[in-house]
Order: C-alpha cells, then sequence, then structure tokens
C-alpha cells in the first residue's frame, strides 16, 4: 500500500515539475516581449516629440525626424490595401463556395499554401525584377504597395475563407430555397456574416506589411528621403491626383534599419524612437483585430 | 431561440429582391441575363484565386530569368563548391558556400531555442493550462510574431548582444549566435500555435484510455499525445525551419554583413538573405554584376525554403486526415 501510495505521490511530482517547466518556458516568449518593450521605451521616448514626428531626416541625429518615412508607410499601406483586399476576399469566395474539386483548384490550394512560406525578400526580388525592370513601374511608390500587396495576400485569403467555413449550411441553404442565386447568397449573407473574421485577418495582415522591411530595400525604397510625394488632394479640378503613386519613397522600418546601423549612439537612439512608433502601431492595429475577433465570437451563435 | 428572427430577416429581404424583378420583361430573357451575371461574376472571382498562381509564376520566372545570365558565366560547380563569395570586388570570387554556412548556423541557432521551447509551451498550453490562462497567453505569445522584425534586429544588436558578451567575454559585437537566439524567440509562436493545434486535435478518448491505465497527465502528453500529433507537430517544425532561413532583418542587422566560412556561432557571418539587403542597399545599375548575384543568391535561398515548405505542407495534409 505505502508502494501505491509512493508511486501517485512521484506521479503528482512529475506533472508538477513539468507545470513549473511549462510556466518557465511561456514567461521566456513574454518577458522577452517585455524586455523589448522596456528596451526601446528606455532608449526612445525621450527622442519622440513632435518635431521628430514632423521632420525630415538629416546629418545631425538630433535634428533628424520621420515625417517622410511614416508618410510613406502610410501611402505604401493605402496601395497595399486596395491592391490585397478586394483581390484577397474574392479568391478567398472563389475558393471556399464556388471551386469544385478538381485539379486545378488543388494547385491553387497548394500555391497559396506555397506562397505562404516564400520568405518576404524573395518577393522583393520578384518586384524588382517583374515590376521595376520589366513592367516600368520604377522605385515608386506604387511599385512598393504591389509587392506588399503580394506578400500579404495568402493571410487574406485564408483568413477570408476561415471566416466563411464558419456560416454553417443552412443559412445558405435557407437563401437557396428562397430562390436566390450564387451570388446573392454570397453577397447578401456569406459577406456580412463573415465580415468581423475577414476584417480581423485584413487588419492583422496590413500590421505585418507595415513592419516588413527586407522587400522594399531590395525594390530600391531610399535610405534618406527630404521630400514629401506630392499630395493627393489638389485645390483646383479634378482635385484629385496619382502622382504620389509614382514618388520615391522611404518606410519607416528601412528609416529605423538605417539609423540602427551607423556606430553614432545618438542616432541610435533615434531609431529606438523610430521603433516605438512602428511597434505602437503594430501592437495597437493587432489589438483592434483580437477585439474585432472577440466580440464577433461573442455576438454571433449560430 | 432569439436569434431566429434575426436570421430570418436577411434571407427574406434577399427573396424579396428576386421576386422583385420587373414582371415586364420575360422570364426567360430575366433568367438569361441573371444566369450570364453569375457567370461573369464566378469568372471574375476564379481570376482572383488565379493570380495567386500567377504571382508564383512571376517569382519562379523572375529569379530563374534573372540569374540565368549570372550562370551562363560562372558554372555550377564553382557556385556550389566555391569557398569564397566576393561578387563585388575586383577578381570577383562566386562560391555561395559562406552564405549558406551564415544561414545554416543562424537557423541552427534559432532552431535550438524555438523548438525545445516551443514544444513545451504547446504541451503546457494544450494538456496542462487552464482554459481561462490559455485565452490570454495564446494571443500574447502571438503578439511576438506581430513585433516588425527591424525591431528583433535592433533588440538583438542593442540588448543581446551586451547580455551575451557578459557570459562570453570576447563575443564580438555582430554574432550570429544573438541573431539566432532572438530569432528563435521570434518563432516561439510558429512552432507552439500549430503544435498545440494539432494535440487539441488528438480525441480525448485516447487520454482518457491513458488515465485509466494510470498514466499521469505528462507521462499522457509525451507518450500518447505527442506521438499521435507527430505529424502536425513535425509541420509547425518544418514552418519554422523555413521561417528562420527566411529571415533577413534581424540577421542582416545583428549577425554582421561579412561572407564567412565557418560554423562557430559566435563569429560573425553574413546569411544569404543579409547579402540581397546589403547589395540592394548599395546603387544596383540593371544588368551589373552585383544586380545579378543578388538573384543567383535567391534562387538559392527560394530552393532551400520551398523544399521544407513542400515538405511541411504535405505532413500537415496528413495530420488533418488522420482523424
Amino acid at each position: 500500500m505505502s508502494d501505491f501510495k509512493r508511486i501517485i505521490a512521484k506521479r503528482k511530482r512529475q506533472d508538477f515539475v513539468f507545470n513549473v517547466v511549462g510556466i518557465v518556458c511561456t514567461l521566456v516568449g513574454i518577458l522577452t516581449l517585455g524586455a523589448l518593450l522596456a528596451d526601446l521605451l528606455m532608449d526612445g521616448l525621450t527622442r519622440l516629440n513632435w518635431t521628430f514626428l514632423t521632420s525630415f531626416p538629416s546629418r545631425f541625429a538630433e535634428r533628424a525626424g520621420i515625417l517622410s518615412s511614416w508618410v510613406g508607410t502610410l501611402l505604401i499601406m493605402v496601395v497595399t490595401a486596395f491592391a490585397a483586399v478586394p483581390l484577397g476576399v474574392a479568391a478567398g469566395i472563389y475558393l471556399e463556395e464556388y471551386a469544385r474539386k478538381n485539379w486545378l483548384t488543388n494547385i491553387i490550394e497548394i500555391n497559396i499554401a506555397n506562397l505562404a512560406g516564400v520568405p518576404s525578400i524573395i518577393y522583393g526580388l520578384m518586384a524588382l525584377g517583374l515590376l521595376v525592370y520589366q513592367f516600368r513601374l520604377g522605385q515608386s511608390v506604387l511599385t512598393g504597395g504591389l509587392t506588399l500587396a503580394f506578400l500579404i495576400l495568402p493571410i487574406v485569403i485564408v483568413a477570408t475563407r476561415e471566416a466563411l467555413r464558419t456560416i454553417p449550411q443552412g443559412i445558405r441553404e435557407a437563401a437557396y430555397a428562397l430562390g436566390s442565386t450564387k451570388w446573392q447568397v454570397v453577397r447578401h449573407h456569406l459577406l456580412p456574416y463573415s465580415l468581423g473574421g475577414t476584417m480581423t485577418g485584413i487588419i492583422i495582415a496590413l500590421s505585418r506589411a507595415i513592419g516588413e522591411t527586407a522587400p522594399l530595400i531590395t525594390i530600391g525604397a531610399l535610405t534618406f528621403i527630404a521630400f514629401l510625394p506630392p499630395p493627393p488632394f489638389e485645390s483646383q479640378p479634378p482635385f484629385v491626383s496619382f502622382d504620389w503613386l509614382w514618388s520615391p519613397f522611404s518606410v519607416l522600418p528601412i528609416q529605423m534599419f538605417n539609423w540602427v546601423s551607423r556606430p553614432d549612439q545618438d542616432f541610435v537612439v533615434n531609431a529606438a524612437g523610430a521603433g516605438l512608433v512602428l511597434i505602437v502601431v503594430t501592437l495597437a492595429l493587432n489589438a483592434v483585430a483580437i477585439l474585432i475577433r472577440y466580440r464577433v465570437r461573442k455576438r454571433i451563435k449560430w | 431561440m432569439k436569434e431566429i428572427p434575426i436570421l430570418q430577416h436577411p434571407v427574406a429581404a434577399a427573396a424579396d429582391q428576386g421576386i422583385s424583378a420587373p414582371p415586364t420583361a420575360g422570364p426567360s430573357a430575366t433568367k438569361r441575363l441573371s444566369r450570364l451575371k453569375e457567370r461573369f461574376i464566378e469568372a471574375l472571382l476564379f481570376l482572383a484565386a488565379f493570380s495567386s498562381v500567377a504571382i508564383t509564376a512571376g517569382i519562379v520566372g523572375t529569379l530563374l530569368y534573372e540569374s540565368s545570365s549570372f550562370f551562363a558565366s560562372v558554372s555550377l560547380k564553382e557556385f556550389l563548391t566555391g569557398t569564397l563569395w566576393t561578387p563585388l570586388f575586383a577578381s570577383p570570387r562566386f562560391g555561395i558556400m559562406p552564405l549558406v554556412a551564415g544561414t545554416l548556423v543562424t537557423t541552427g541557432v534559432a532552431l535550438v531555442v524555438a523548438l525545445p521551447i516551443g514544444t513545451v509551451v504547446a504541451i503546457y498550453l494544450s494538456e496542462f493550462a487552464p482554459a481561462s490562462v490559455r485565452e490570454i497567453i495564446k494571443p500574447a505569445l502571438e503578439l511576438l510574431s506581430a513585433v516588425p522584425t527591424v525591431v528583433y534586429g535592433y533588440f538583438a544588436l542593442q540588448f543581446m548582444s551586451p547580455l551575451l558578451q557578459k557570459l562570453l567575454p570576447g563575443l564580438p559585437t555582430f554574432n550570429m549566435l544573438s541573431a539566432g537566439v532572438v530569432m528563435g524567440i521570434m518563432i516561439i509562436p510558429y512552432v507552439s500555435s500549430l503544435s498545440e493545434d494539432a494535440m487539441r486535435a488528438v480525441p480525448m478518448s485516447l487520454r482518457e484510455g491513458a488515465y485509466a491505465m494510470g498514466a499521469n497527465r505528462i507521462i499522457t502528453a509525451l507518450k500518447v499525445v505527442y506521438p499521435a500529433a507527430l505529424s502536425g507537430i513535425v509541420a509547425s517544425y518544418i514552418l519554422a525551419i523555413s521561417r528562420a532561413i527566411g529571415e533577413t532583418m534581424i540577421v542582416a542587422i545583428a549577425a554582421g554583413m561579412q561572407p564567412n566560412l565557418t560554423f562557430d556561432p559566435r563569429e560573425p557571418a553574413a546569411t544569404i538573405t543579409a547579402f540581397i539587403v546589403q547589395v540592394s542597399l548599395g546603387d544596383l545599375p540593371h544588368g551589373s554584376v552585383g544586380y545579378q548575384s543578388i538573384f543567383a543568391a535567391g534562387v538559392t535561398l527560394f530552393i532551400m525554403t520551398l523544399i521544407f515548405n513542400i515538405l511541411g505542407y504535405i505532413l500537415r495534409k496528413r495530420f488533418r486526415e488522420v482523424y
């Protein structure tokens, strides 16, 4: 009997030990995130002020700012969203609702799974050879935005499909029973009901695109740029202008990379400031995505 | 029961739209028009889905086309077996080995960090942690992979490197070790998330069988759940490997930019990705040697990751089919 008790005690001890190991390992990740934020805050917070956000880069660390790079990031994101969202959502709808099970669908599916695993810098090489030199789009905002759109396309497609998959079959059948065509089912039911899940995926994809550096360096984004692209709105008719699409650009992560690789410690402080802006934006976007996911899950019960 | 009126409403609305087609037009004409519209929409959606194939074709085509002139002047043998990579020197040498070595070492360090920790986290979250803890920890860990890699690069150079220098005196500022460790922490969620999904897909009855035989949680997790979920777990490992091979900014910032044929993680060395970044930063005329060499490096990188991606895809497919 005492043998039995001893074995039980031993087994319980094993479980306890692993519980502790598990918690410690989980904390490694969480603590690193904390250390990273603390490190950025300590180095960069002193640099973060209005002048920093509204100044162009400069040879002098204390005068340098991130104006041209955050404007560049914003414009690139507009292009990326306009290209990737319609394309990705449409592709997701096709694969989930329309596609028959055949070899072509199979190829598309394998292909998307593979695209999701292609290193981002390869997209940059593709854009350099194809968009910059073959299609002659130049090293412009348009090229940069399209490059990142290609990069996040698989994420948008997968998110759309997963959101559609959660909608019960009964909804579709009910709509068909009332005489809806396939597109009416998609347009009036599936799209609205899957909006929450799709939005979550889109926001997460865009937050990834904001932090991407390597593909934009590869297509030849500038590391030092002291002017802004032409504004999209004008005072004279036709009031909107698309000249900014052709403008050269820099983005926040490239600005940060440029500063962090300098030996001068003052510039490293600037890098921390830029990093702080970058990480606040990405974490905020992720928080919004998590919030949407949480609310959708709570509200919809089929 | 409360939801029913909410659900019925849009269905009825759609039905209204279907019926509200003007009765003056002949039913066959309306029908044909609507069928045509449906066909057109389906074709558009198909084109969107097919665009992903076009992107892949674009990637493969561009890589092959742009590197073909490189491989016309450099033999494959020199490229694969040469031990010097100096494409921009006056007397250029084109052996990819030093860059591949740098990539393998940083990837290796990252895996030594990420695989054990990621697996333990997955087992903990799937078999031990209460649901409330899991709901908080999982999104928190996923934030790790949301942090921009350039910020990780900063962290590796400004935080991890000085920290490791205290433990290992004589460690240079730029070294593959700190880049690899930070990269490993970054890919923990890739391992833990997918592995946890695989383990949670294992049917409860298998665990109950083990408990009935007198096993405790950890034995059940290691001897029953882990083997049952193995193909999914291995798929997550492979995803992590492919992610580490392709990672760029962390190594470009913290591991150094000099090609260096070494397998010692304490030394600085350039990876394939870091080389591409370094050359891209400079002036890069179309068709120059530098331009050609980054595509040659890109082909190497693409093939390395492609092998792992295909392997991972096959394994993932298989683990979905088991249960």
